[in-house]
Parts: C-alpha cells; structure tokens; sequence
C-alpha cells in the first residue's frame, strides 16, 4: 500500500507541474526545481550521458531561468505565435526510489497549436525527483520525444 | 523531312523573373519551378552530403539528399569513401535507412540482395535463375562522382562537372578559416538538429547571407546573453562586409575580430568562456593552448554561404533539404575538435544549444519568419521579392570580389545570379 501512496504523490506532482506549464506559471515551475536540476530533450532516445552531446534543450538553472525570461519577454516572435499547449501524462511508473530519491518513468501527449494548426508531441519523460520533507523538488527530466531522431518544428514553450 | 528537335518545354521565362534588384515571387511557390530546380540544379552541380568525420570507421554511413535522391555515404574496408544511390538495383527498394551508424554491408530488405560497403553486389539468394542472365558485376549500387576539400564531402550527378575546387574558387580561402575552429584539433562533427518549415528552400539560402535581421528577430536571443557578448553581436553598423565570391558562393563577415580564430591569441579572455579558460588550465594545458581553445570555441566571424545546400555559418554547418516547393528541412551540424578537451566540446554543444535548433532561443524565430514570408508570398499576383538593399554601396574586395555592407543583400543578389545561370543553360 505504501507504493501506491507514493505514485500517487508522485502523480500529483507531477500533474501539477504539468498544469503550471500549460497554464503558463513558469515562475512557480522554476521553484519546482533543485538547485542542481537539469532539463533534458535529448536527441538520440538511448543516449544517456547528456553532457556530452548534442541535445535539444539541456538546461541547468540558469538557462531555465533564460528559457522562462525568453517566454514572458515577448521579444521572440515564434512564442507568441503558439497558443497554449495542453499535455496529459499517464502511465506511470515508479523505477527507483531510495531514502533520498524516486525515479519515474510515464508517458505524455502533448499538443500544440500554432498559426491554427494543431500538432501532437507524443514522449515518453522520466523524473527524478528529490524528495524533500512532504514535498518532491525536480533533479532531472528528461523528454524523450518519440520523433526527436527524425526531425521536429518549432517548439516555443516548455515541454 | 527536317530532323525533330527534342525541346523541353520551358516552365516560366527566367529572364524577366530574376531582375539584379528582385526576383518574382512564384519563385518560392511554383511547384513546376520547383521541379525544374531538382533536375537543373540539384542534378547538376556539387552538392554537400557531409562532412568526413560522419564516417569515420570502416563500416560508416550516413544517408543525405540531393534534391530528389537518398544516397549513402559509406566507408569501405580500405576505408575509402563512396558515395552511392540508396535504391536496390533489383526492383528500387533503399537499402538503407536511418541517419547513420555502422554496418558490415546494405542488405535489401525485399529479396534479400546483399551489397558490400563500397556498392559492389556480393549475394543474391537463389541465383539459379539469374544464370546466363546477368553477371554480379553488373549490378553494383550506382557509384556518384564525389570530391572533397577539407573533409567536406561534395557529391554530383554530372560526371563532367567542373573539379570541386575550381567550383568552390574563392570560397575555399573562407572553408580553411572556417575549420580553425577545431581550436588545433581537426574539425568533427558532433550531432545535428533537424527541423523542417512551410516555406521554400531559397529562404533558408538567402537567410544564411542575411545579417540585417538579426537584431530584430534575434532580440531575445541577444537579451539572453551578457553585455560583453551582445555587444559583439550588435554588428550592422561594424566593419563587417558581404563578398560576391562567384558561383552563387558568398561570404558574409559579422564579425572581423574573429576571421581568422589563429590570429590574436593574446586577445583578453572574453567574460563567458573565463570559466572555461580557467578548467582548462586547471587540467594542465598550457597558457597558449587555452588561448587557441577560448578563442576557437565560440565559431568563426561569418557565415559562407556555399550554393545551393550548405553553409559553414560561424560555428556549425547549415544544409538545407529541399521537400517540396512550401517546406524544406534544415540540419544544424555541431562542430568541435576530435580529441579535444571535453570541457571544450561540451561548451561548444552547449553554444549551439542555446541558439540553433527547435528548442534555441534563435533557429525558432527563424522559423516563424520563414514561414511568414512563404505565407506572405502568395498574396498578390505580380510581386517582387526585394534584393536591392546596399546595390548602391558596393565596392571590390581585396580579393578582387563585389563587396557591400555587412546587411547588404549582396550574397542573395550572388545566389540567384547563379540559380538563373543554371536554370536558363
Ligand atoms: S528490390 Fe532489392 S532485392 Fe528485390
Ligand atoms: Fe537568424
């Protein structure tokens, strides 16, 4: 019983990350994170050491705080453009967790909808999430999208 | 009885459509224009499908377009290049998919007829019904005629086309610059971000030569960036210039101080890469092999344009992918240094992540203007797309080139001179 309380907590982060993003909270989103947090939309979906190669999106703190201060500044073109994203993560799993750490594994559907036209980023994204006191703080997230091998479009948000 | 002259229709009159000031906006729209380009131009001269390092190893491969063409290119067991046509001599199936990798030979997934690495046909199940009908030997992979220059792989369907290097001509004194910036390691690719647009090929070609929008539609690039940085790149009103280098080629130079990333090593350090500087020493590498790393890792000061697919612009290879006459894939080539330092490939990456690509804080709005002008372009039904900016500020380069202002349209005027050459020959 214990597992299924905490997917649930799981979850319910993890949905309200989700909320914050397509509802545009980015400041309240950048608080989520640990200090030492990274965001990850790798390219090759079996790539695991990030740091060394070429990604999408490879964000510590500050280019997350650079990426939110791109989105509200309104001088980027391409991200006035998109209306909102509406995404829903599902399946999930937990991987790992240990005294200090859970791992979880679930997919995501995102869609977007730019100039009219309506377009869908199907992911599989993995957490890892530090638990701290009541609360879960974000250490790592990677996106994994399931054309990120092919080629995508303009992405003017945040997955 | 008069002999039949076998003339191909003519799609639209070239002509009247490429002014020295303005070119007709079907040009991005036509769709038999479109078609015309594939076989006049792409079918017709050197087009980039690589750099060498994609293929480093015996077994290598990676797969390219020119224009309408999947091909490979491959790495024999002498590990010598090919260039080769992805389609199964048997009934056409690719016998290659993917982007790259590594693989002892191409099998054809339909009827199973082996290739060895360099085309030849090794294998063919059941050969009983093939004797006395065709020798192994006669069915290779089709072979293209492919040169390189500095480990840029050029590739043509026209086997008396001129040598590589007479095509590339001025261009080449710019790609020897452009490859210093392996910071003294060679040159190696190190991924690629590929996005496509709704819009037509030339776009992304005249973009490469555009310097006049980039304190516009990069403004929030620019923002994201110290002080220092920006400043370098406010370049409009700097010394910068575009030259004519022939046969479409051009050069747009934003950046002066950084032409030649040999040349002053005991510049001060820029404030972003001090960190950088300072790992290095750390790691032991002497004082002038920091200098020649910092100086090298940010890119070169210009953007080559080479016609009609590929561009060494500042710090990674450009290749446009035509798909139809309304959308076009782009590739961004991130470049460093084979066996460099890790920390300075990793800054390198990181660089190019946080401008180029889907998800950079540049390419993106890029994008949306490309996609605006395609839009744009359809309005009306006699409208000119303008080339005329600096025509009237123009001068000759040391080098003996046309030279305009660095925001000059001199290198799109360079680019469709040469398109209308070789669409009217
Ligand atoms: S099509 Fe390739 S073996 Fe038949
Ligand atoms: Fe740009």
């Amino acid at each position: 019983m214990s597992d299924l309380n905490l997917l649930n907590r799981v979850r319910a982060f993890i949905d309200t990350e989700a909320d914050m993003l397509d509802f545009e909270e980015y400041n309240a989103w950048l608080d989520l994170w640990t200090d030492n947090g990274v965001y990850v939309v790798p390219i090759d979906p079996k790539e695991t050491d990030f740091a060394n190669t070429l990604n999408y999106a490879y964000d510590k703190a500050e280019m997350r705080k650079l990426r939110v201060a791109r989105l509200q500044s309104g001088e980027a073109v391409s991200t006035q453009t998109t209306e909102k994203t509406v995404r829903q993560l599902g399946r999930f799993r937990i991987l790992a967790e240990s005294d200090t750490h859970v791992e979880v594994r679930c997919s995501m559907y995102l869609s977007e909808c730019r100039h009219g036209n309506l377009k869908t980023y199907p992911a599989d994204v993995t957490y890892k999430l530090l638990k701290a006191d009541d609360e879960f703080r974000i250490d790592e997230k990677v996106i994994r999208l399931q054309n990120s091998d092919a080629y995508l479009s303009s992405i003017g948000y945040i997955l | 009885m008069t002999d039949m002259i076998d003339i191909k229709p003519v799609v639209a009159d070239y002509d009247s459509m490429i002014k020295p000031d303005k070119v007709h906006s079907s040009l991005y729209s036509n769709p038999e224009i479109y078609e015309e380009e594939l076989d006049k131009i792409f079918n017709n001269t050197w087009v980039w499908v690589g750099h060498e390092s994609e293929v480093p190893d015996v077994g290598s491969y990676k797969t390219a377009m020119i224009g309408r063409h999947s091909v490979i290119v491959s790495r024999d067991r002498k590990k010598n290049l090919h260039v080769l046509l992805n389609r199964c001599r048997h009934r056409a199936a690719t016998v290659c998919e993917g982007k790259k990798g590594k693989t002892k030979s191409f099998m054809c997934p339909y009827h199973g007829w082996g290739y060895s690495l360099d085309g030849a046909l090794r294998a063919v199940p059941k050969p009983e019904e093939y004797e006395g009908v065709f020798d192994k030997s006669e069915y290779p992979l089709v072979s293209l005629r492919f040169e390189t220059y500095q480990g840029l792989i050029f590739a043509t369907f026209k086997e008396d086309l001129e040598p590589l290097e007479d095509f590339l001509g001025g261009a080449k004194k710019w790609i020897d610059l452009f490859i210093k910036q392996g910071g003294g390691y060679p040159l190696k690719v190190l991924g690629d971000h590929r996005f496509r647009f709704p819009g037509n090929w030339k776009i992304q070609l005249e973009n490469t030569t555009d310097a006049y929008h980039f304190p516009i539609v990069h403004k929030s690039f620019v923002s994201s960036v110290d002080d220092q940085t920006a400043e370098v790149f406010d370049f409009l009103d700097g010394e910068g210039f575009v030259e004519d280098l022939g046969n479409g080629h051009s050069v747009m130079v934003m950046i002066p101080e950084l032409v030649d990333l040999e040349e002053d090593l005991d510049a001060p350090i820029p404030e972003r890469f001090q960190a950088l500087a300072e790992e290095l020493a750390a790691e032991g590498h002497s004082d002038l092999e920091v200098r020649r790393l910092v100086r090298a890792v940010g890119g070169s000061g210009f953007n080559l344009n080479l016609f009609p697919n590929v561009a060494c612009s500042m710090a990674f290879f450009r290749t446009l992918v035509p798909i139809s006459v309304n959308e076009t894939e782009i590739h961004h080539v991130a470049l460093g240094g084979e066996g460099a330092p890790a920390a300075f490939n990793q800054m390198r990456i990181r660089l190019h992540e946080h401008f180029q690509g889907p998800m950079g804080f540049g390419t993106p709005d890029d994008a949306e203007a490309w996609e605006r002008v395609q839009k744009g372009s359809h309005a009306g039904t006699e409208e000119w797309i303008l080339l005329n900016r600096g025509q009237e500020n123009l001068s000759t380069s040391p080098d003996g080139n046309v030279a305009g202002a660095v925001c000059s349209e001199t290198g799109m005027r360079a680019a469709y001179q040469q398109w209308k050459k070789m669409m009217t020959a």
